[in-house]
Order: structure tokens, then sequence, then C-alpha cells
């Protein structure tokens, strides 16, 4: 289970309070909210990259706002996804496990069946560089699934991808967190990502996070006209894809 | 929608309300625009930046010009020049090396933590940058005979680690770095400024200590960066005359570097010697920068 209870995040000079939010474990939530509401600030505090002024942060039952990101055994893949430059994409899914020190067969079986789930055996010798939009994607999502993280945070994985890639990634997701029971929070603009991928849809306004009846998402008049109480798409035809 | 943002161009009015001198200023306006030509633009910035180019190309023909194999041989021969020669390649690559030690972390902290009164500790960091060298080499002589608490820096240098600094070799060591690490300093900065933190914020989550992340994610990518360093710390060393003049002396087969060389021969009016030693330092920098640039193609 993820939890943020009554949490303040300060980020700059923009500040959140009173954030409250839950994800019930081996849930999938998707939170949705127009740009500059907080979204990434939440994660962040999630993971713990950004500290928590007020209110606390439970991640499987444990409070760890006072915990370092390191020790929280969150996984998270970021808008920018932010590769390693220097490391090839078998360093990329090595990575986590390394750092915990784990035995050689482990590391080779867990990049073994990662590659295979992902789709990216052909990968693995090549350096981050040159990889195509969905390739990177799918080479962030292994580095944070690597070490077999209790809860996984994705902050917009899947903007920037042509529809076909984002369908065939959308699919991937929700078998790999259905298979592992991975309890999922997953930030997104896409009302077709929401419907494909969400058990539980939670929405930022005013810098409030409530949830929504999953009904909100198949709203397919109020789509055609652009027209989103939440997604801050009044005017933007993008989010509507 | 706003017109930006469809391309509508507002409407003009209609033709009857506007006088002729507007409507000349319209007809003018919806003639197709022509930009014209680029070219005396970049022949300009060719001419303005070529005549420095060309100024550093004269100077060195004309130390070629000057000299002869002849004066190098002559040159080469004499056992204090030797002497410089070696005394200036192995302090120059300590100084440089002990500049991309210090510069490292301090780079690293400046680029990303805010904190405050870090403006203090930014001047601080440009002294040795802005003042004139030869104060520093003062400063270096009055730190180390300083009394303080009772005892002098330089004695204890004596008593602890068994050498002496002022008028030595480590003076020349100390003389260069103090002025060129600053310039490690500024070069490391600016490298960790153009390394995204985000690769390092994933690597947190993933488990690294900050530690393990710098070592890991951060500093394979700071290579460039760290030869750059290495080699403006270098070339900074070698170019050092005031401070190890002031702080080490110019005595000869003991804290003669090149600078001093040519310094001492031209005092003595050997102007022949002191070319040939010049022309010395410009090939020993071409080529350590020849050296590193390979380096550095080789690493990325």
């Amino acid at each position: 289970m993820i939890e943020l209870c009554n949490a303040s995040i300060r980020s700059g000079p923009f500040v959140l309070s009173d954030v409250s939010l839950t994800v019930p474990t081996g849930g999938y939530a998707i939170l949705m909210g127009g740009t500059g509401q907080g979204k990434t600030t939440i994660v962040e505090a999630i993971c713990g990259l950004r500290a928590v002024e007020r209110g606390s942060v439970v991640v499987g039952g444990v409070d760890v706002t006072r915990w370092k990101a390191a020790d929280r055994g969150i996984g998270y893949v970021p808008q920018d996804l932010a590769l390693f430059p220097t490391m090839t994409v078998r360093e990329h899914l090595e990575f986590a496990l390394r750092i915990r020190r784990a035995g050689r067969t482990l590391i080779r079986q867990r990049v073994a069946e990662l590659s295979h789930v992902l789709g990216i055996e052909g990968l693995l010798a090549r350096r981050v560089h040159h990889l195509s939009g969905g390739e990177a994607q799918r080479v962030a999502l292994g580095r944070a699934l690597a070490f077999d993280p209790q809860a996984l945070l994705l902050d917009e994985p899947l903007n920037a991808l042509d529809e076909t890639t984002r369908d065939r990634l959308c699919e991937l997701l929700r078998s790999v967190q259905r298979q592992r029971g991975l309890t999922t929070l997953h930030i997104t603009h896409s009302r077709t990502e929401a419907r494909a991928l969400a058990d539980r849809l939670l929405v930022i306004e005013s810098r409030r996070v409530t949830e929504r009846p999953l009904a909100q998402l198949a709203a397919p008049a109020d789509e055609k006209r652009g027209h989103s109480t939440f997604s801050g798409t009044q005017t933007s035809p993008y989010s509507a894809s | 929608m706003s017109d930006v943002e469809t391309g509508v161009p507002p409407e003009s009015p209609p033709a009857s309300t506007i006088g002729t001198a507007e409507s000349k200023r319209t007809n003018r306006a919806k003639r197709a625009h022509r930009a014209g030509s680029d070219l005396p633009f970049l022949a300009l910035m060719g001419a303005l930046g070529g005549g420095y180019l060309l100024l550093i190309l004269a100077l060195l023909a004309a130390d070629i010009a000057y000299t002869s194999p002849a004066h190098f041989v002559a040159a080469l021969s004499k056992p204090e020049i030797r002497f410089a020669v070696r005394l200036t390649l192995i302090s120059c690559t300590i100084s440089a090396l002990l500049s991309i030690w210090v510069a490292t972390p301090l780079g690293y902290l400046l680029s990303r933590f805010q904190f405050r009164g870090r403006w203090l500790i930014d001047t601080a960091l440009d002294v040795p940058v802005v003042l004139p060298p030869l104060v520093i080499g003062l400063s270096l002589l009055i730190l180390f005979h300083l009394p303080i608490a009772g005892g002098k820096l330089d004695d204890w240098f004596q008593q602890t680690l068994g050498f002496r600094v002022t008028f030595r070799q480590p003076a020349v060591i100390l003389a260069q770095f103090a002025v060129a690490c600053a310039f490690a300093v500024q070069t490391m900065r600016v490298t960790f400024d153009q390394i995204d933190p985000r690769a390092e914020q994933v690597a947190l989550t993933l488990g690294c200590r900050r530690s393990q992340a710098f070592l890991q994610v951060v500093l394979p990518q700071a290579w460039r960066g760290l030869i750059a360093a290495f080699t403006i710390a270098w070339a900074r060393s070698l170019g050092e005359f005031g401070p190890i003049l002031v702080f080490a002396g110019a005595t000869r087969m003991r804290t003669e570097v090149l600078s001093t060389t040519v310094f001492l021969e031209l005092s003595v009016g050997r102007l022949e010697a002191a070319v040939a030693v010049s022309l010395m330092m410009v090939m020993a920098a071409m080529a350590v920068l020849g050296i590193v640039r390979l380096l550095g193609a080789r690493v990325n």
C-alpha cells in the first residue's frame, strides 16, 4: 500500500499542503491533473527525493517519511527517464542488484528474466544513447523493477511515444504489474492510458487529490469536446488521445 | 484560440479608410520579404576573430624565425636547463593532479548544493584568478613565515614531514597549485552543472548512498571535464612565474623551472637561449594539449 497522509511538500516557492492519497496493495492507481498541479512533486515525495515537511508517507504499512530514498525500496521511472549515459542496457538492469551486493547467479537470472519480459534481450550490450523512445522506456522500467520493489511510481512514462508503442507498453505494464502484484501509482494526462490501466482514479485539482469513479474515464462525449474537468485539457487537444 | 495559435493574420482595416502614406507602407510590408546576404556578417565575424589567430601565429613564427636548431642544442646541453625541463614536467604534473583531486569534490559540492553564504565561498575561490600572481607568491611567503601559535608553518613542515617548503621544490608545486587549482575548480563546476542531477536521484531511489551515486553515475559522465581541468591546471602551472619567483626563488639546479629559465637567461642578455626555452615551453604545452585531446576523444 502507498499512503500519503496530510502531507505538506515544498518544491521551491511551490507548496502542496495537506495532500492525502491511498493506493491499496496490488492496486494500479492513475493520478491525473493539470500541468503545474504538483503531480511530480507528490511522486518525488513518495520515493524520498523531496522532503515532506508535515504529514507522513507510508509504504507497505511502514512509515517511511524520514527514510532516505535508497532505503524505501520503491521503483521510480521519472518523466525524463534519466537513464545512465555511460552504462549499457545490461548494466542498467544489473545496477540496483549490484548496489545490493546480490550474487552473480541471481543477477544473471534476473537480467535474463527481465529482458525477456520487457523484450529488450537484443539490446543488452547497447549503450542507451541511440535507443528509440519505446526501448528507452523499457530500459527505465527494467532498471526500476530489477530489485523487486514493493511499489512502483511512474511519472508520465508513455509520453512522446507513438500510439502503437504506447498500446504495447500499456499491455506490458499491466501484465507486469498483475504478475508481481505491484502497488503502482502512475501519472498521466492520457485518458486512453488511464482507461487501459487504472483500477483506481485519483485526480489532483486546485492542489487537492480526490478519488473519482473510474466511470468518469469513459465519457466519450466529454472527450470529444475536449472538455475535461480534471486533466487540465479544456483548451488543449493534446491529452485527449 | 488566439490568432497566434491558429496562424490567422489579424484582419486589416478596409483600404478606403487608409491614407496614402499608410497604404504605401502596407504595400511595402506586403511585398515578398528578402533577408539579404549573410556574407558581410560572417566576413566581419571572421575578420575580427581571425585577427587574434593571426597574432598568435605571428608570435610563434617570429620566435621560430629568431632561433635555430643550434640554439636548441646549445640550450639543452646546459645541465641547468635540462634540470629545469625535468622539474617543470614533474612539478606541473603533480600540481595538476593535486588540482583535480581538490577541484572535483569542490566543483561537485558547489554545483549540487545551495546554502546560505555560498557567495562568500564563490568569491574566495575567485581570488586566485583575479589576484596578480606575484601577490599570491608574496602571501604564501608570509603565510609560511608568520608565527602561528608559537611556531612557523615552514618549521612545522620541517619537524613533521621532514622537509622545508619555502625556497625549495615543494614551494614550486605549491605556488603552481595555488593558482592552477582555481581554474580547475571552475572547469569542474561547469562540468557538474552540465550533468543532469536526475540520473543521480534515480540512482538514490535504486538504493545508492550519495557516494555510490557519485562514483558510479556522476563521475563516469565527468570524464571530459576531468581531462579538461587537468589540462588547464597543467598549462597554468607551466606558465606560472611570479609566485614561483617570490615563494620558491630562482636558484639554478634547485628551484628553476622553464619560466624562470626564460627570465634568468633574459636578465643576463642571452636572448637566443631565452627564445629557445620559450619554444620548448610552447611545444610542451602543445604536446600535453594534443595527448589530452586524444585521450578525451578515446574516452568518449
